[in-house]
């Protein structure tokens, strides 16, 4: 078995043709004591090296669980995958072996979570904590991989990084431990990102300096990146493109900047509706009516259906799927697709 | 962490005074005279006892009496009982027996409730989460006296192991079964809390980092959820010894330990007001500085309070 | 230095004694108070659901309904003895019933678990011991949430001075440990009823209450809704009575029904020991410790009174265990 992933020796293999990372069809359920939750319901995207994929989506709709099997930190039990595939570099991870995809985490695919402080272990310094990406994967020294957590900080340019590596988590601002975080996915420059709403937790103008930081570190790298988030003010700077999830299914995918200017699934329309914009100061914000459905639950034909204004008796009995999104003269929009029966009709809504 | 320590020994003074005093008033001030108690059914002599009153400071109010005797305490004179044996004597003789049956006890817990406490938290809704569980629910059910019984039944009488009573305090091998009796309690307790404390910090957000980083499973057990599940365990322990001692005084009995447990009952019942008080004070000390220590191992383990 | 090192940090420390059954859990509850509780309009219905979720959860634990069956029967027993058993438990006939084996065709009759050293019937005594356990189980878990609650809610409602002061008092009771306790007070008194002892326990063992309240009352203090009703200006009764305690009593419900069981243990310890209850009054620990005398040639004397007792411990430790599961939504 020839190993893509290996440590030690050669860090960048041989150029991978195709996207970095494929994920088809990919179904998560949670066996609960109410039943099965389907949180999420054949998800599909890819990312290539040195792009970004957003993925949007209200609270719940499946993006973080998408990331966890990604990763394969689901604890299953309760999750199960009952379809789908993913592979990296080509691979099909779910049939993988554990130590094989063990390595492959943190050493290939990393990911950056939410809330830095409790996602940082309380009781051991920051220093230990990233230098431990050495010793488990690169079988470093104590002292090596303490070096090399300076190097790594002062990369995420944490001020006087040498006298601060042995303090802990609790003793950083949050802006400062979610550099932290992200030096711990870059340590051992992984060919994948997938950072889960890293901005979130933060102040308004340290996410701005994260995020920042975050991309110009990924093209640095030519890291592949797939940030979560449901906040569509960060997306638009950073992102190639975008996919936006409701209720455990991609409802559309389009280019950062085509999303945004002409959305083709009525709930992509409502959640741009829903920013703030400097030009319409004072008026009442648009708001989604209703909430997302229960998981246990789902509604029969197209989730959204109970909340879309452009609902007709057809969404109410099938599952759209994701058709390409094409001009009226029929030339074909690259990369975008719309799971609504009615993307024509939205994609032309002003 | 100096002012914090401060503190809490600050704090402690007035509850060293506060609880001494409070047993001090519980044998001198509740009914039932401790010198008419000394002549047995017999009538006494009312000079006697006026005059063994008057030695034992008895005559005086209550609060003197207090003073006195902490005068006396703050040098090491902890009176003397009513038989005339100093009392620091009759500790002398007892504690040391005390101290090696806790600290068997101790080990036995710390061993055994660690490792069943671990599979069952490591494995929950496994069998042997399920056994743990209902074994440690029995053991905690199950008063001291009747576990003591048990084990007597089984391991002396039936099995022929062990004598039934223990015949020589100083013998360590006779020691283990009260020793097994005593811990158990505790044992049960280190074992459950050890199983919360593994679930909770199993669903931590630490944890889904520190797999998400790639690292063995062993080094994520060892160094990542046994060293934060193991502090509420560890300071449970630390008070634990202490308690073990003041616990001992049913299992000493019927094991016939010639402990601390056995004197104290024994003193109890004979109304010996200064060897209650001495043995009390020393038990309500070592309380008092298991606490302290307690704290501090707290500090030690987790950095949130160390730099607070 | 932050103020959680004010509280002398007991309730980090739990201490040995079947009332520390499972700190963490107790522990954990009084934090998912916060989570609990809602602003000020729905506090009450949140606590209602809070509640009936919590019951909801119970009827379908297999471990509450045997221990709630179990403490209903012991319950009745301890008030009808009667309508268990005819025989007499003080009636003592040494020549023909002095330690005759249990009967198992006997089933409900004076033989059914054999006779003591005295000649007694023992299924009778197990019955009517259960009055004994019963009463103090349950009044001095009545007293000690009487007196250690509204100590723990007066000190962490005003805080300060007052709490300094009562977490001082708390700490001096709790230096002294029950058994020992209540074994100095009890032997000042030469007769000893049920109420003594239920006496004795109650004043002496108020502080675990005390603490589990006040550490609760602290959370819940914190909280949105609290706050608002005292910007509000709501009185202090108000605030205390409608506002938090509803909040803050589901761990200290929890913790008070796992010690009930630990009150009836340290009775039945010391009457084993010779200075809790006394003859005529009939206990299981009384006849645990005149079992020991026959232990060898008749264990079924020793058997029956420990069983009941154990199995009635048992039942209070499994109903807290449960209720605390319940009113846990992290457990979920
Ligand atoms: N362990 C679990 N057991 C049961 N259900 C779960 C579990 N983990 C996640 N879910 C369910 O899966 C659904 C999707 O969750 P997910 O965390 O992916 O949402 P999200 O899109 O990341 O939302 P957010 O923006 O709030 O992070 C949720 O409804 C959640 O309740
Ligand atoms: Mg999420």
């Amino acid at each position: 078995m020839t190993t893509a992933v290996d440590t030690g020796t050669s860090r960048r293999e041989a150029p991978y043709e195709g996207p970095l990372l494929d994920v088809r069809d990919l179904h998560v359920e949670f066996v609960t004591r109410d039943g099965v939750a389907k949180a999420v319901n054949g998800v599909s995207y890819s990312v290539a090296a040195g792009e970004t994929l957003a993925v949007l989506g209200e609270s719940g709709s499946g993006k973080s669980v998408t990331a966890q099997a990604i990763m394969g930190i689901l604890d299953m039990p309760p999750a199960r995958i009952p379809r789908g595939e993913i592979r990296f570099r080509g691979e099909d991870m779910l049939g993988m072996d554990k130590e094989r995809r063990r390595r492959i985490r943190g050493q290939k695919i990393a990911m950056i979570f939410q809330d830095a402080l409790s996602s940082l272990n309380p009781v051991l310094t920051v220093g230990f904590q990233l230098g431990e990406m050495f010793r488990a994967h690169h079988k470093s020294s104590r002292k090596e991989a303490k070096e090399k957590a300076v190097e790594l900080m002062e990369r995420v340019r944490i001020p006087a990084a040498k006298d601060r590596v042995n303090d802990y988590p609790h003793q950083f601002s949050g802006g400062m431990r979610q550099r932290i975080m992200i030096a711990m996915a870059l340590a051992l420059e992984p060919d994948l990102i997938i950072a889960d709403e890293p901005t979130t937790a933060l102040d308004v103008t340290v996410q701005a300096q994260v995020m920042d930081l975050l991309a110009e570190l990924q093209a640095e790298f030519n890291m592949g990146l797939i940030l979560i988030t449901h906040d569509l003010g960060v997306v638009a700077d950073v992102a190639d493109k975008i996919a936006v999830m409701y209720a455990g299914r991609i409802v559309e995918t389009a280019p950062v900047h085509e999303l945004y200017a002409r959305p083709a699934h009525p709930y992509t329309r409502g959640l741009l509706d829903s920013i703030p914009r400097l030009d319409q100061k004072g008026q009442e914000l648009y708001a989604i009516k209703g909430l997302p459905p229960n998981l246990l639950r789902i509604p029969p034909g197209c989730a959204f259906n109970p909340r879309c204004p452009r609902a007709q008796a057809v969404c109410r009995q099938e599952v759209p799927e994701l058709f390409p999104v094409t001009e009226d003269d029929g030339t074909e929009l690259a990369g975008r697709g719309s799971a609504c029966f009615f993307w024509k009709e939205t994609l032309h809504d002003r | 962490m100096g002012s914090y320590v401060l503190r809490r020994v600050l704090q402690m003074i007035p509850v060293f005074f506060g609880t001494t005093l409070l047993i001090f008033l519980m044998v001198y001030t509740l009914p039932g005279d401790p010198v008419s108690a000394l002549f047995g059914d017999k009538a006494a002599d009312p000079a006697v006892v006026a005059s063994i009153k008057h030695k034992y400071y008895l005559d005086q109010p209550i609060w003197k009496q207090y003073l006195h005797y902490m005068g006396n305490l703050f040098q090491g004179d902890f009176g003397t009982s009513f038989t005339g044996r100093p009392v620091s004597d009759i500790m002398a003789d007892a504690f040391p027996v005390t101290i090696r049956l806790a600290l068997m006890a101790f080990a036995f817990e710390l061993v055994f409730g660690l490792l069943l406490g671990l599979v069952s938290g490591l494995k929950r809704g496994s069998i042997q989460d399920t056994l743990v569980l209902v074994l440690t629910l029995l053991v905690i059910s199950i008063p001291v006296f009747v576990l003591a019984y048990i084990a007597q039944t089984v391991f002396a009488t039936n099995l022929g192991w062990v004598t039934p009573t223990v015949q020589n305090s100083k013998d360590l091998s006779q020691l283990i079964l009260p020793a097994v009796v005593l811990g158990s309690l505790s044992l049960a307790f280190v074992a459950r809390l050890t199983r919360t404390s593994i679930g909770e910090n199993l669903r931590a957000d630490y944890m889904r980092t520190a797999v998400a980083k790639g690292l063995p499973r062993r080094t994520i057990v060892t160094r990542h959820l046994l060293r934060n599940s193991l502090i509420p365990v560890v300071t449970f322990l630390g008070t634990d010894l202490g308690a073990l001692m003041g616990g001992a005084i049913v299992t000493e009995g019927i094991f016939n330990v010639q402990g601390i447990g056995n004197v104290l009952y024994r003193a109890i019942n004979q109304k010996e007001g200064p060897t209650v008080v001495g043995i009390v004070t020393v038990l309500v000390i070592v309380y008092l500085v298991a606490s302290l220590v307690v704290d501090l191992l707290y500090a030690v383990l987790d950095p949130r309070i160390r730099y607070a | 230095m932050p103020d959680i090192h004010d509280e002398s940090s007991f309730e980090r420390h739990p201490k040995p004694g079947v009332d520390h059954l499972d700190y963490a859990g107790e522990q954990g509850m009084a934090v998912e108070q916060e989570t609990l509780v809602e602003p000020d309009p729905e506090k009450r219905e949140e606590a209602r659901s809070l509640w009936g979720d919590a019951w909801r959860d119970l009827r379908r634990r297999p471990i509450f309904l045997i221990s709630a069956v179990l403490i209903l029967l012991l319950i009745v027993m301890a008030i009808f003895p009667g309508a268990f058993t005819d025989a007499d438990p003080r009636k003592a006939d040494l020549v023909n019933d002095y330690l005759k084996r249990p009967d198992w065709t006997d089933f409900f009759g004076a033989g059914w678990f054999g006779y003591d050293g005295q000649g007694r019937s023992i299924y009778a005594r197990v019955v009517y011991g259960a009055r004994a356990s019963i009463t103090v189980g349950i009044f001095v878990t009545a007293i000690v949430t009487l007196l250690g609650g509204l100590c723990g809610m007066v000190a962490g409602y005003f805080g300060g001075p007052v709490d300094a002061l009562l977490s001082r008092i708390i700490d001096i009771f709790f230096g002294i440990p029950l058994l020992l306790g209540a074994l100095v007070l009890l032997n000042a008194f030469s007769t000893r009823t049920v109420w003594t002892v239920v006496v004795a326990l109650g004043v002496l063992g108020w502080t675990q209450i005390a603490r589990v309240m006040r550490g609760a009352v602290l959370t819940v203090k914190q909280a949105d809704y609290v706050m608002a009703g005292r910007a509000l200006g709501a009185g202090t009764g108000r605030l205390m009575f409608r506002h938090i305690l509803p909040n803050a009593v589901a761990p200290v419900i929890v913790v008070a029904t796992i010690a009930l069981g630990g009150y009836i243990a340290t009775e039945a310890t010391l009457s084993f020991l010779g200075i809790g209850l006394q003859d005529p009054t009939i206990s299981w620990g009384i006849d645990i410790s005149s079992a020991q005398k026959v232990i060898r040639t008749a264990p079924y004397v020793l058997f029956f009174p420990a069983a009941a007792l154990s199995i009635t411990v048992l039942a209070f430790i499994m109903l807290g265990d449960a209720v605390r599961d319940a009113l846990d939504p992290k457990l979920r």
